[in-house]
């Protein structure tokens, strides 16, 4: 789960990482008022949960109340990647001398947490890694010692940063792992941290990702979650308990298991021709239920660009006669006449398609393995079957 | 010979009184995997299916000489089992969990680095030994004994690849699922390691996704190490970068860890290159 720039210097406010004291307007008059208490020029900044606003032109200075709102009216309710602007957070702009990147993530292959730094801050860390890998410097932490001071001091000279900053430095790296840690976030960043004209750190722009396995023990953070940024039906999958990704092809996808779901996806694209696509990567869990394949029936048949739906279900868990009655609950609930493939195997799968065949519905057409379905799935989208 | 387990494994089930911990154990026993017990805490003293359960893995231990732990509790108490099971002294550790929260995972992983203990998985279909013994999902039926290591980060695209090639013909000496979380305990070039060494398997089927470098590090390996064939396949092809496709660890992030650089360096390593998975049968040949 992401948060929003003005989520997260919040909470790193409260682990004593300096931040701009800004505040949040969702219409213009909030954000002239905003910019009069606390005083011009203030940088208006759009708040989405999608990189590349700067250049989308959703960060801007203003050197007046009025600018404020003239700006917060063009910035609320612009469209930045797809993502619609609904608030904007308020800053003082700041005088900055230089600009570092901090950040922590977890490393796969050490399988412990990662600080990483930069100081070449305010771009993205991956541009620089690709650019110039070796101006990133990295310290991989003991999860049960955690980030020892001569680690932070590690990164600030690896950075080449001023002595006389190492100690405020220090602290913000340490309070940083102490929040990543807390917080059960996946990256938690500093981009950049600045330097001021008048030589003091403060977090300018921050970033976190929380993971989402552990937003059980995080309520605080769970109940931050803007869900009027992502589709409607992303949202509705997750309350069903289903992993939902819109994309945008032609055929709606429905699997159990995220790697076979993938390769559902990628038969499709490979047998596709070049002009057919999957429109979805849908995987319904383990042990899916009637109901659950009902809801990712709605939720696949909600997509007007869908032109054929392909079902691959190979049972472990997961049993094909249940699935084929949710598919039947499903069409009761949701009449459509798309084309729909169907294959079953695994578990249970004959019951399954049995049942399917019982209820003798003209637009179900069956496959016996997974090229089988895919192609069949592809003439039904060009209209061929 | 095979990798991991075999007729001789003395599996104990953490989670065995639970809805699918129930199913699965007697999935197992009925395939003649040697399930001696199982560990709920606060059940010791019940039996399921005919097994004696313990509160504790350490109990178990000293009850029954169990060697494997198969491990299939919910995320939030999963790290807990796997402390549980080193504790114990288990050598060989299958964690199947789905959604065990990253930062356990750090702690779990730097204590077992410092044990004897092997864990496979989180969130992984556990590992089949066709003819001798099953610990986890995959079905039972699509095995079948023979001379093809199979390893892989997905389930169904196991059970999937497994069922092709037992209906062609091409038994399996083991097949492990490794998991598609981001930190698992044991990695593809750990177990093509096991492979390259066990004197039954003569060809490796190795099936990864997007997302992390596991495959590249895999590919180093096979090029330097392997003097077995190999048969891969990758899945996330059509997959847009910055997306998460449902694994945990299935993301291409800043540009790394996509299918085309997975499928180029192993290629490059010298393995075969299945573009469906249902052909890898035909690269075996």
């Amino acid at each position: 789960m992401n948060l929003h720039e003005y989520q997260t210097k919040r909470r790193f406010a409260q682990y004593g990482i300096p931040v701009a004291s800004g505040q949040t307007a969702t219409t213009p008059e909030e954000a002239r008022i905003i910019a009069g208490e606390i005083g011009v020029p203030v940088v208006v900044k759009a708040q989405v949960l999608v990189g590349g606003r700067g250049k989308a032109g959703g960060v801007k200075l203003a050197k007046s109340p009025e600018e404020a709102y003239a700006i917060a009216g063009k910035i609320l309710g612009m469209d930045i990647k797809g993502h619609t602007v609904g608030i904007v957070l308020i800053d003082p702009a700041s005088s900055i001398n230089s600009e570092i990147y901090l950040g922590i993530t977890n490393d796969r292959t050490t399988g412990k947490p990662v600080m990483m730094a930069s100081s070449e801050g305010g771009v993205e860390i991956e541009e620089v890694a690709r650019v110039n890998p070796s101006a990133i410097i990295r310290e991989w932490i003991s999860p049960s010692l955690g980030l020892r001071e001569y680690q932070a001091r590690n990164i600030a000279s690896g950075i080449n940063l001023p002595r006389e900053h190492w100690a405020a430095f220090t602290k913000i790296a340490r309070n940083l792992y102490r929040c990543y840690v807390e917080s059960d976030a996946v990256l938690a960043e500093i981009n950049p941290l600045v330097i001021t004209g008048e030589n003091e750190l403060f977090a300018l722009d921050g970033k976190m990702v929380i993971d989402d396995n552990a937003l059980y023990r995080q309520p605080e953070l769970a109940a931050q979650r803007d869900t009027s940024a992502e589709p409607l039906v992303e949202t509705q999958a997750r309350d069903a308990g289903l992993t939902y990704v819109k994309l945008n092809g032609q055929i709606g996808c429905m699997v159990n298991g995220a790697g076979l779901a993938m390769t559902t996806m990628d038969m499709i694209k490979l047998y596709g021709g070049g002009d057919i696509f999957p429109a979805n990567f849908l995987d319904i869990g383990g042990g899916a239920q009637a109901d659950r394949v009902a809801a990712a029936l709605r939720i696949i048949l909600s997509d007007p660009d869908v032109k054929a739906v392909l079902f691959n279900i190979f049972g472990g868990i997961t049993r094909g006669d249940e699935v084929a009655r949710g598919i039947l609950q499903a069409l009761k609930e949701v009449p459509t006449d798309k084309p729909m493939v169907i294959r079953l195997a695994g578990t249970n799968s004959e019951e399954g398609r049995a049942i399917i065949d019982d209820a003798n519905i003209p637009n179900i057409t069956a496959a016996s393995t997974l090229t089988d379905g895919a192609k069949k799935a592809i003439a039904a989208a060009r209209g061929e079957a | 010979m095979s990798i991991l387990i075999d007729s001789s494994s003395r599996v104990l089930v953490q989670g065995m009184t639970g809805r699918e911990g129930k199913f699965h154990s007697g999935q197992m026993i009925e395939y003649g995997t040697a399930v001696v017990g199982g560990v709920t805490p606060g059940k010791g003293g019940e039996w399921v299916h005919g097994k004696p359960i313990f509160d504790t893995v350490k109990g178990c231990v000293e009850a029954t000489g169990a060697n494997v732990s198969m491990i299939l509790v919910p995320g939030p108490f999963a790290a807990d089992a796997i402390y549980e099971a080193i504790d114990a002294g288990i050598p060989l550790i299958i964690c199947l969990t789905e959604g065990i929260p990253i930062r356990d995972m750090m702690n779990v992983y730097e204590y077992l680095k410092n044990s004897s203990s092997r864990l496979i998985g989180p969130n992984c279909p556990g590992v089949l030994t066709p003819g001798q013994a099953k610990v986890g999902f995959m079905p039972n039926y699509v095995g079948k004994p023979g001379n093809v290591g199979v390893v892989s980060k997905s389930g169904t695209l196991t059970y999937e690849t497994v069922a092709a090639m037992s209906a062609a013909g091409y038994g399996q000496s083991t097949c492990v699922g490794i998991g598609g979380d981001p930190i698992i305990g044991t990695t593809f070039v750990e177990v093509l390691e096991m492979f390259e060494e066990d004197a039954q398997t003569e060809k490796v089927v190795l099936m990864g996704e997007i997302g992390g470098r596991a495959e590249i590090d895999a590919a180093e390996f096979i090029k330097a190490r392997m003097t077995k064939p190999v048969v891969a396949f990758i899945a996330g092809r059509s997959a847009p970068e910055g997306t998460r496709m449902g694994h945990a660890g299935a993301i291409v992030e800043g540009g790394q860890g996509t299918a085309q650089e997975k499928i180029d360096a192993l290629r490059a390593a010298g393995a075969r290159i299945a573009e469906n998975p249902e052909t890898i049968p035909d690269l075996l040949g």
